[in-house]
């Protein structure tokens, strides 16, 4: 891309563009899916993995991945959004008919086409698997690019998994090695208990055409990752994604500075190698 | 009876060269458990572990005025039984099938015998058995980190002295 493009594309993004919420679920205690039309304009095509800066008239702007299907009505946005703070806790309120305001699409995408031809392996903790349903649904989309899509989900207890509809289909046609733990099961609970790693460990990996995707708390996607590179897939086929606050969202206010990095625009999603080094910074 | 070649599908066993495998397949046997079936009852004397071919099992915690406790499943590919290593020789949870499993049982007697015979054998399987201990034990103190835990509840636990903390050591 040309800079100029470049400015061109940033400029887009960086206008706030009015959305109606025209559906408002409830997948877990503490999320909410919320499905976005535009009022009158439409943000850029999104990539798996890219984040939007959303708007809650009155309350503040919070950086939210995208959570919906990148090859469905470019158009139409989806977002999971865990309520922690008076952002999140706004935006999830919000009810349909409600209007929230957008920017973007931003950051790196999860780049799922680059692993063509080879293996996926998807882990996602918590709400960490909001990013990732995008990279799976694409995964999905273009099934015979790939060769296994395995995907770990972890959550505190089975009420807290996300996207368990999505999930259940996904293995029910085969296209998907699924693998989902609690740290706390129910009583009628029937699947494992124990923590995400446990099932990465077991798999027989082939590491030279592996490709892994890890989204959750720093420390699980740290733990992943060293669980693959044991298994020999290389640090820089391992993509993790990494959260600090964002504020403006296009590289100009130094929010997100993560060392050398502005994590709005040369992450969310980076290498593991790039990663590693940094992960014990916990600002700069 | 196993074969080198099933025991080296295990990767708590991928350090272990064909020939330790095939001497310890040798000292194992087929074994097949019906869903619910209690293998080990807590408390009593551990002389055996099992690799788990294929089901689940529940390892489970009595606790008094509650329903018995499930802290973790095992799955293919995994270990069940440690306390056969240590004194004093007890298991210390209980293990359920949830599903028909199939496992090869090796007996605690026949293990030692083999590694006092051949110390070199035996440094290199209780080496492998280490490491799977340790992923083990890393991935518990990972859950008892409670990571997916909402922040907001940190910040209040945090305030209260002697608290845990989120970060794991
Ligand atoms: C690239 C990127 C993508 C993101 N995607 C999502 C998403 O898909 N869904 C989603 O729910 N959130 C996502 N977040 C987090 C989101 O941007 C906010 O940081 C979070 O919702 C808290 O904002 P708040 O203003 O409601 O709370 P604040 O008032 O800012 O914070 C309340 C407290 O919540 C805690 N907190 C801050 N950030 C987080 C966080 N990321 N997760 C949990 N607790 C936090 C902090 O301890 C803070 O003190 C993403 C962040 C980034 C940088
Ligand atoms: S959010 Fe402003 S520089 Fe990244």
């Amino acid at each position: 891309m040309s800079a100029d493009v470049q400015a061109q594309a940033a400029a887009a993004s960086d206008t706030m563009l009015p959305y109606r919420v025209v559906r408002r679920t409830a997948p877990t205690h503490d999320t909410v899916t919320l499905t976005l039309e535009p009022v009158r304009r439409a943000a850029g095509r999104f990539r798996a993995g890219q984040f939007m800066m959303l708007y809650s008239f009155g309350v503040g702007e919070i950086a939210i991945s995208i959570s919906g299907d990148p090859t469905g009505r470019g158009d139409v946005l989806e977002h999971t959004i865990r309520k922690v703070g008076a952002v999140s806790g706004a935006l999830s309120s919000t009810g349909v008919g409600g209007l929230v305001g957008v920017r973007g699409p931003f950051g790196t995408g999860w780049d799922v086409e680059s692993a063509a031809g080879g293996d996926l392996v998807v882990v996602g903790g918590g709400v960490g698997l909001a990013p990732l349903r995008p990279l799976v649904l694409a995964a999905l989309a273009d099934r015979g690019s790939y060769r296994r899509v395995v995907v770990i989900t972890g959550a505190r207890t089975p009420a807290d998994l996300l996207f368990a509809g999505d999930q259940e289909s996904w293995v029910r046609d085969g296209s998907v090695e699924l693998h989902r733990t609690v740290d706390h099961p129910s009583p009628q609970w029937p699947g494992r208990v124990g923590f995400v790693t446990e099932p990465l460990a077991q798999l027989h990996l082939d590491p030279a055409r592996t490709t892994g995707f890890l989204c959750g708390p720093e420390p699980m996607m740290r733990f992943c990752a060293q669980a693959l590179l044991r298994k020999n897939v290389p640090g820089d086929r391992i993509r993790v994604s990494l959260e600090r606050t964002m504020e403006c969202g296009v590289a100009r206010c130094g929010h997100c500075q993560l060392g050398p990095l502005l994590l709005c625009r040369d992450g969310p999603i980076v290498t593991y190698t790039v990663a590693e080094p940094l992960l014990g910074v916990r600002e700069l | 009876m196993p074969t080198a070649e099933d025991l080296s599908g295990f990767a708590n066993l991928e350090t272990l060269d064909s020939d330790d495998l095939g001497k310890l397949a040798r000292a194992g046997r087929e074994v097949s458990f019906p869903a619910a079936y209690r293998v080990i009852q807590e408390g009593q004397r551990a002389d055996r572990c099992w690799l788990i071919r294929s089901g689940r099992i529940s390892l489970d915690a009595q606790v008094s005025g509650r329903d018995d406790i499930v802290v973790q499943t095992l799955d293919a590919g995994d270990l069940l039984g440690w306390s056969w290593l240590v004194p004093p020789y007890r298991w210390h949870f209980g293990a359920l099938t949830t599903e028909p499993v199939d496992a090869v049982e090796f007996d605690s007697a026949t293990l030692t015998g083999l590694c006092e015979d051949d110390p070199r054998f035996g440094r290199d399987l209780i080496l492998a058995l280490f490491e799977a201990l340790l992923a083990r034990l890393q991935a518990t103190r990972a859950r008892l980190a409670d990571l997916y835990r909402d922040p907001a509840e940190f910040r209040v636990s945090a305030q209260l002295p002697g608290t845990a903390t989120a970060e794991t050591p």
